[in-house]
């Protein structure tokens, strides 16, 4: 027997597995006699930016604990990248671990430790024949991938503000270039341009390494910028999931209140706002970005 | 089964060498394939990405790399591997060490003898300022005594007094029963076995039972206080206390610093009382003394003043074990680390100070006939 962890195989192109890496069938959590979760179902489709919005205290970090394995369910069936995590123990569940990220919502860097050595934590403890050479180097590219500054690599973490600390902890999260991406309420606490800022560069890096990402937010403007789909929690379970025209169509008060509120509308209409600049911008420039698209092919 | 990340040369179009990478590049099969491929001399006139299956960006990283060392261009990479190539490309550029800048182990050693050394200097005024701010938050509680936290108090009294009674008690219980069986043994010699009656009662009264009484409070409380307050001053409790017009000092140090100095003369006599009974039980059991005849003497040797000194050092040694306590956890200010070695520096401060201050009164009482 060696200690050695070794990282789950890839589920087959086009399996179940593949095409949906998180699965949620009957998911039950309570806490005592409150129970959280009640006959909960989710699918998450690869390659998507799935939201998850819900009222306060209706779930939300529950249900990502829940899919991580950091919460035991009572009930219910999880399978993330076709492994069952419900009974999952810590030793034999490790393989699964190096093809996640996960983002908390206050950063949790470890604080004895420098961004890169955060950043090098997951490297060390999967891949330990990697040399201190490349690894020191992967720490420094996924540092400036994250959005940081160079000179933050060698910093600790209290020595960053709370932005800072978010792209901190998502360098961390993509260490081991991770299919999947969990982030908990990435954009809490960020001022509009600090959060507009992390939105693009959730986007950006999920189309460039190919993320499927499972995201809380609180954040309308989150919503209609990066998700490709919404799945709102509400009456213990997920009412719905689909894209915002699609959740709009749907008659339960909760979704309505939310997206028709004047919060919810005042990102509509940004949203829309941008999408006609861009639009304009389109046809303005158009035989332009024609020629490019030309000389690209 | 998964493949295994590989290279091989050969002979490229134009005469020079062409870097084939082969199968999967990810950062699970790099990490063996990486020092070969730092090992390796040029000149290499192309890297070759069209046999390699999947890339992450630690392949695209490494093929990035071997094409700036030998100045070489990527041929036959993937869309998915340009796509990753260009992002990484434009992450290139951070020399930043990865370790937190550290001077070399010359500089080092003094720099940190200086650190502790204004420390040092900086902690003695630093608890100067501290007490006195105990000193004008009492004298605004006695001009107000309406504000004083009674139910903080009695809280407080309960977690290090009463809760402290069993593993005191304990504790007590054998170091009496240590004392009358080295003693016995000692005044055996002499034929005077019936001192170890004066041994263990005016031991415990005196020393043993307050000394260890602050020593066991230092490690229970004095590190609670320390942890508590420290953990309240990185969640910004007590800032916010201070916004609302709370004095952190009125609701949380006073009446750690006050329900300690009412428990400590109160535990130091019950640690003594039990330090006796179990010196009186050992001494029924082996030396022949009757239990309740052992008592009775302790009556005529011990002097009166004896309890008084145990008595007068308890407050003494809970206010010292409350104000390191709050004073070291009042001054965190960074992140978790620091909440362990202030908690620890409150421990090592009080019990230090106790101990110092246990010689000192020993010699005075002595001085003004209370030997």
């Amino acid at each position: 027997m060696t200690a050695e962890t070794t990282c789950a195989v890839p589920a087959p192109i086009g399996s179940e597995a593949d095409l949906f890496p998180i699965r949620v069938r009957g998911l039950r959590n309570a806490f005592g006699t409150h129970v959280i979760h009640e006959n909960l179902d989710l699918d998450v489709r690869k390659g998507e930016i799935l939201g998850v919005v819900g009222g306060s205290g209706t779930g939300k970090s529950v249900l990502m604990r829940s899919i991580i394995g950091l919460q035991i369910p009572e009930a219910g069936e999880i399978e993330v990248l076709g492994s069952p995590i419900t009974d999952a123990r810590d030793d034999d569940d490790i393989d699964i671990r190096c093809r996640w990220g996960i983002l908390f919502q206050g950063g949790a860097l470890f604080s004895t430790l420098t961004v890169a050595e955060n950043v090098e934590v997951p490297l060390r403890e999967f891949y330990p024949e990697i040399t201190d050479e490349l690894r020191h180097e992967i720490a420094r590219y996924k540092v400036l991938l994250s959005g940081l500054p160079a000179e933050a690599t060698s910093k600790y973490p209290s020595e960053l503000s709370g932005g800072m600390k978010k792209r901190a902890g998502l360098a961390r999260a993509l260490a081991l270039d991770p299919e999947l991406l969990f982030l908990d309420e990435p954009t809490a606490g960020l001022d509009p341009i600090g959060a507009a800022g992390f939105d693009q560069l959730i986007r950006s890096l999920q189309q460039t390494l190919g993320l499927t990402v499972f995201l809380i937010t609180h954040d309308l403007d989150t919503l209609y910028e990066i998700c490709d789909r919404v799945a709102v929690i509400a009456d213990k379970r997920v009412i719905a999931v689909g894209t915002i025209p699609e959740l709009l169509a749907t008659d339960h008060p909760w979704i309505k209140s939310y997206f028709n509120g004047p919060r919810g509308r005042a990102a509509l209409a940004s949203s829309q706002r941008r999408e006609d600049t861009a639009a304009m911008a389109d046809a303005n420039a158009g035989p332009g970005a024609l020629g490019t698209a030309a000389e690209g092919a | 089964m998964r493949g295994t990340a590989d290279f091989i040369t050969e002979p490229g179009a134009e005469g020079g060498v062409t870097l084939v990478l082969t199968g999967p590049l990810l950062v699970s099969s790099l990490g063996r394939l990486d020092h070969r491929l730092r090992a390796l001399d040029g000149p290499v006139s192309a890297i070759d990405l069209s046999r390699s299956e999947r890339i992450d960006t630690v392949g695209a990283w490494t093929a990035w790399r071997l094409s700036q060392h030998f100045g070489a261009p990527i041929i036959g990479a993937s869309p998915e591997a340009e796509r990753l190539i260009g992002a990484i490309s434009a992450a290139d550029d951070n020399t930043a060490s990865v370790e937190p800048p550290r001077l070399p182990l010359l500089l080092r050693v003094p720099e940190h003898v200086g650190i502790v050394i204004t420390g040092l200097g900086q902690g003695i005024v630093l608890v100067l300022g501290f007490l006195g701010q105990v000193v004008l938050a009492s004298g605004a509680l006695l001009r107000h005594p309406s504000r004083f936290r009674v139910r903080a108090l009695v809280h407080q009294m309960e977690l290090m007094g009463v809760n402290a009674l069993a593993i005191i008690g304990l504790m007590s219980f054998l170091v009496g029963i240590v004392i009358a069986q080295q003693g016995a043994v000692q005044l055996r010699q002499f034929g005077a076995e019936i001192y170890t009656v004066n041994l263990v009662g005016r031991l415990s009264l005196r020393e043993l039972g307050t000394l260890m009484t602050a020593i066991m409070v230092a490690g229970r409380s004095g590190s609670a206080f320390a942890a508590q307050l420290g953990t309240m001053k990185l969640t910004e409790e007590i800032d916010a206390m201070r916004t609302i017009g709370v004095s952190p000092i009125e609701a949380l140090v006073i009446p750690r610093l006050l329900a300690t100095m009412i428990m400590m003369p109160l535990l130091g006599i019950y640690s003594a009382a039990i330090g006796i009974i179990g010196g009186a039980a050992l001494s029924a059991l082996t030396l022949g003394i009757p239990f309740f005849t052992f008592l009775a003497r302790i009556q005529e040797v011990v002097p009166l003043h004896d309890v008084w000194v145990g008595l007068i050092k308890g407050p003494v040694f809970g206010l010292i074990v409350a104000t390191s306590g709050c004073f070291q956890g009042l001054q965190v200010k960074s992140d978790a680390e620091e909440v362990g070695t202030r908690t620890t520096g409150a421990v090592v401060m009080a019990i230090f100070m106790v101990i110092v201050l246990d010689a000192f009164f020993a010699v005075f009482f002595s001085e003004v006939g209370w030997g």
